[in-house]
């Protein structure tokens, strides 16, 4: 991807009218896992070289399996490393952030003033995300009331407001997290991460620990309050049910890299990289008879990534070519991006 | 509310239990001996002469019942048990006939409060310090620090004692080194008293503090710097939440839990330094009382002590466990 | 093993620093044999004789060679507290063990049992044992009395590990392969408890030499079979201090000082071995520099 030309990047703001820069920007990010044990140094390219953005009022997606490096991904984008992991290379940029430097290099004054006012986070595993021995209602006033200004009662009456849109009573303000079920532990933190209407929330497997039962309502909610509170959102997940169920675009990941990007429902109805194909047919359909077709070997050890393509030792269309370059993300429609030799415009 | 009570109970039922086989250890000790343990003790007082029949009597009666000789078995157990129960141990061999609860009365004010005040210092610095090197991993005096906990800490209390002692009493005489308080004070409450006292207490204090808060120091560490990978702790700073207050209500005061119960489960052992580090400074405590016991022969006197330790001890433990769930909302609300 | 040890040595500066202070102990407890001396014979130098070439820690006010003395006095102390460790590391493994695997009420009431000897202040209790059995209390009394009494919390440990392996994938697969019970604790789970049992070993012999100190140098135990502490009592008795023969007691202090911090940086670095999460900090933040 290092290897884009300028040129062929997509225009800014191509889809909606406003002539707005994206709310999140990131280009060619490399975030590595360095460590030295016993002497022997080990690098783990985690994120290799990743540029998408994030634009006004959408919900961008991001699938991949478990190694592929998207939760490295997200705490590289929200500036939420620690050591081994390092970032290496690559811009994140926000809207927000003066001087358009990355968000790697902001001062902590001004990440702690980006930070839930413009930029808020769910976590996966919203179970331990709330601190066992504090009450809800510190949580509220610790993250969100020195941008909402205050704490008294104008500040409890807009978090009271607020948990109303995830149907909460104010009741759990009192209560500690671990007298809460896990549905509203998880609207909790929904109502926490929208509270100061962020420009961009970032959810990182919001309902994986989730029952199925809860796992739509929990889903309908983050869309609903999405939309009334007009912030983009960044989805995380494996599953691409929900992607399917949530988001406006959508990027495949495959071992530190995107391999695919596309609005979801084209990248869904027509894949085009081996990968992304793969993924798509594996879902299960009703009343579907023929057994799927699976992928040798496992993905690729991203201490020693396999030369050329990453996918091209598990890909059914591998070329020699595939072997010795890295294919770079290239347009295949106006939405439609790839990083495949075998397919577009690249071969 | 439930769950509190389920707590409470359980807290008290172990309570009991240690009092109950802590106690029994001791009357089974007790049987081992070899000897006739009455009548070398009779012996050993009326040698001093000048000590009435009466109360030689009733000296016989006492030991006989403390060393569980009287009567059948179930008998000589209820005797013990009953003897217990009224803290009464006789008059005391080697200061014959003060009662040895007299005796015990008198010190136990001088442990509990040398001991309560270094154990709470130790354990709040040593956690302070500790919370601050888990958190601040690379700060050079807290390396140091961290350091010189490692030394310290596995260094026996009488080492430590031993060798505050040679350095103030012999090297460099700046405190005193024996006594609680100076001799020639009397007992009339006054300023100069209490500076005495205070005086008296710091080297002591000290070898408590120094061999103690080295294990505060490097547990509380360990703790937080596990902890700052916690997810709420993470997703705090995520949030760009203060650090102080990171530090403060979200890292120290989860890493506090363990370090509570820790308190309780380590009381026995400080008890044990106490001890000796009572008799290395001569401190009028019970850990003096149980040595110069031991040296005298005076068996009521040794019993009355570890009886009043195991009890002492647990009670201490007990008020810990009773207010640890102000600590932790899931014990007080589960 | 062999690899792992070497790379330990090399890379973790608890254990090296702790190596070579229990390295240069045991030296010295292996020297007894060469002693030109007998240990219980005494004016068999001049006494009080400041460290020279010939008495490199001088001599004592008995007529004792320090450093000869040192040796069997450290190799005393040393095997008693492995004695101690190696029986109460039986019991622990046992209770701990059972009380993990059985669950339930044996697991409610061993624990209870438990929670009992870590509450007790043994001291007293030791003091009494002495007062009680007087000279029948020798060494090895006193070790089967302390291994009895020393055990509970590192029950509580292996309790703790044993409860969590009960749950791996491993269990479950050894249970349905038809190993039994004797064969999956000692193939399967053994490799994990050991390390555990190498740390607690360490820190129980902490326990139990400074315990067996502080009894000696109050003259609580056999003090004429030499140990460290029956040392530092006799220099006491002679009030060595006063007198100036500062090296009857400085010696035997220091060696007992790098014995007590050799162990407890073993136990450490040990423990970080265990514990992965802490690891993964040294190595970042040796990867970060």
């Amino acid at each position: 991807m290092t290897a884009t030309p300028a040129a062929d990047r997509e225009p800014k703001r191509a889809s909606a009218g406003a002539p707005r820069e994206p709310v999140l920007t990131v280009e060619d990010l490399k975030a590595y896992y360095r460590t030295r044990h016993f002497g022997i140094e080990r690098e783990v390219r985690a994120v290799d070289g990743v540029s998408f953005e994030v634009r006004d009022n959408e919900i961008y997606g991001l699938a991949g399996e478990s190694s592929s490096g998207k939760s490295t991904l997200l705490k590289a984008v929200a500036a939420a490393m620690r050591p081994p992991l390092q970032v290496v290379g690559g811009t994140v940029r926000m809207r927000f952030l003066a001087g358009a430097k990355s968000l790697h290099q902001a001062s902590s004054a001004e990440l702690a003033q980006l930070r839930w006012r413009r930029l808020s986070y769910i976590m996966q595993g919203s179970m331990s995300a709330l601190n066992p021995v504090r009450r809800v209602r510190r949580s509220f006033e610790d993250f969100a009331a020195r941008h909402l200004g205050g704490t008294g009662a104008a500040f409890e009456a807009k978090v009271v407001a607020h948990l109303e849109l995830v149907r909460l009573d104010k009741g759990v303000l009192d209560a500690y997290p671990h007298e809460l079920s896990g549905g509203m532990r998880q609207r909790v933190t929904i109502a926490l991460a929208t509270l100061c209407r962020p420009d961009l929330v970032i959810a990182d497997e919001p309902t994986t620990a989730l029952d199925v039962v809860v796992q739509k309502d929990v889903l309908d909610m983050i869309r609903d309050v999405q939309r009334q509170v007009g912030s983009s959102l960044l989805l995380v997940t494996h599953d691409l049910g929900v992607h399917a169920y949530l988001t406006d675009r959508l990027a495949i990941m495959y071992g530190g890299r995107l391999v695919e990007e596309a609005p979801t429902e084209t990248l869904f109805r027509s894949p085009q990289h081996p990968y992304s194909k793969h993924l798509i047919a594996s879902l299960p359909r009703i009343g579907e008879e023929a057994p799927k077709v699976t992928l040798t070997g496992g993905p690729p050890n991203l201490a020693e990534p396999p030369p050329g393509c990453r996918f091209h030792p598990r890909c059914p269309l591998v070329m020699e070519r595939c072997r010795r370059e890295t294919p770079a993300l290239t347009r295949l429609a106006p939405h439609h991006r790839v990083a495949c030799f075998a397919v577009g415009g690249q071969a | 509310m439930r769950f509190y009570a389920t707590y409470l109970a359980q807290r008290l039922g172990q309570f009991l239990l240690v009092v109950f086989i802590g106690i029994n250890l001791t009357y089974l000790i007790t049987h081992l001996t070899p000897i006739d343990p009455v009548e070398q003790s009779i012996a050993a007082v009326t040698s001093f002469g000048n000590t009435s029949p009466e109360a030689i009597g009733a000296m016989r009666q006492s030991l006989r019942e403390l060393y569980g000789l009287t009567g059948a078995p179930h008998e000589q157990y209820l005797a013990f048990w009953r003897r217990i129960a009224t803290a009464d141990f006789g008059p005391s061999l080697s200061a014959f006939p003060t009662p040895v609860s007299t005796l015990i009365a008198r010190a136990l004010p001088w442990t509990i409060g040398l001991l309560a005040t270094a154990t709470l210092l130790t354990w709040v610095l040593g956690n302070l310090l500790g919370g601050l090197a888990g958190y601040y991993q690379n700060k050079t005096s807290l390396k140091v620090l961290a350091i010189i906990a490692m030394g310290l800490h596995p260094v026996p209390y009488y080492i430590v004692a031993f060798v505050l002692l040679v350095t103030f009493g012999y090297l460099w005489p700046l405190l005193p080194i024996a006594g609680g308080k100076a001799m020639n004070l009397g007992d009339q409450l006054s300023l100069e008293i209490v500076l005495s006292i205070l005086k008296h207490s710091i080297l002591p204090a000290l070898s408590l503090l120094l061999v103690g808060l080295g294990g505060w120091f490097l547990g509380m560490r360990s703790l937080v710097s596990n902890i700052v990978s916690e997810d709420y702790v993470v997703y705090a700073e995520l949030a760009g939440v203060d650090h102080r207050r990171i530090l403060t209500s979200y890292v120290m005061r989860n890493a506090l839990l363990p370090q509570v119960t820790g308190l309780a489960l380590s009381l026995g052992a400080i008890f044990n330094g106490a001890i000796i580090t009572e008799q290395v400074f001569g401190y009028p405590g019970v850990g003096s009382l149980l040595v110069s016991g031991v040296y005298a022969g005076d068996y009521g006197l040794v019993l009355g002590v570890a009886t009043v330790s195991i009890i002492g001890v647990s009670t201490a433990v007990l008020i810990i466990d009773l207010l640890y769930p102000l600590l932790d909302p899931r014990v007080r609300t589960g | 093993m062999l690899a792992t040890l070497r790379d330990l040595m090399i890379y973790n500066p608890e254990f090296r620093i702790g190596a070579i202070l229990l390295g240069l102990v045991a030296g010295m407890a292996a020297l007894s044999l060469a002693s030109p001396y007998a240990p219980l014979d005494t004016f068999v130098v001049a006494p009080d004789l400041p460290p020279s070439f010939a008495h490199p820690f001088g001599t004592t006010s008995r007529g004792q060679d320090v450093f000869w003395q040192l040796t069997f006095a450290i190799r005393n102390t040393l095997t008693f507290g492995i004695v101690v460790a190696v029986l109460s590391r039986l019991l622990s493994l046992a209770i701990g063990l059972l009380a993990g695997y059985k669950g339930g009420w044996v697991d409610r009431v061993l624990m209870a049992i438990n929670d009992t000897f870590i509450a007790i202040p043994l001291f007293p209790i030791l003091v009494l044992f002495y007062f009680v059995l007087r000279d029948a209390m020798s060494w090895a009394a006193l070790a089967i009395i302390m291994a009895l009494l020393g055990w509970a919390y590192d029950a509580r440990l292996i309790r703790a590990l044993a409860l969590s392996l009960k749950t791996r994938e491993f269990t479950y697969t050894g249970v349905f392969s038809g190993m039994t019970t004797r064969e999956l604790l000692v193939r399967e789970h053994l490799p994990y408890v050991m390390p555990i049992v190498f740390a607690t070993t360490m820190n129980n012999m902490n326990w139990s030499i400074g315990l067996e100190v502080t009894l000696s140098v109050l003259g609580f135990t056999d003090i004429n079979s030499p140990t460290v502490g029956s040392m530092i009592y006799w220099a006491n008795q002679h009030t060595a201090l006063v007198a100036g023969v500062w090296w009857w007691i400085a010696f035997p202090v220091i060696l007992l000082v790098a014995l007590f911090i050799g162990l407890f940086l073993l136990a450490v670095s040990m423990n970080e071995h265990i514990d992965p999460r802490s690891r993964l900090r040294r190595m970042g933040a040796e990867g970060g520099a």
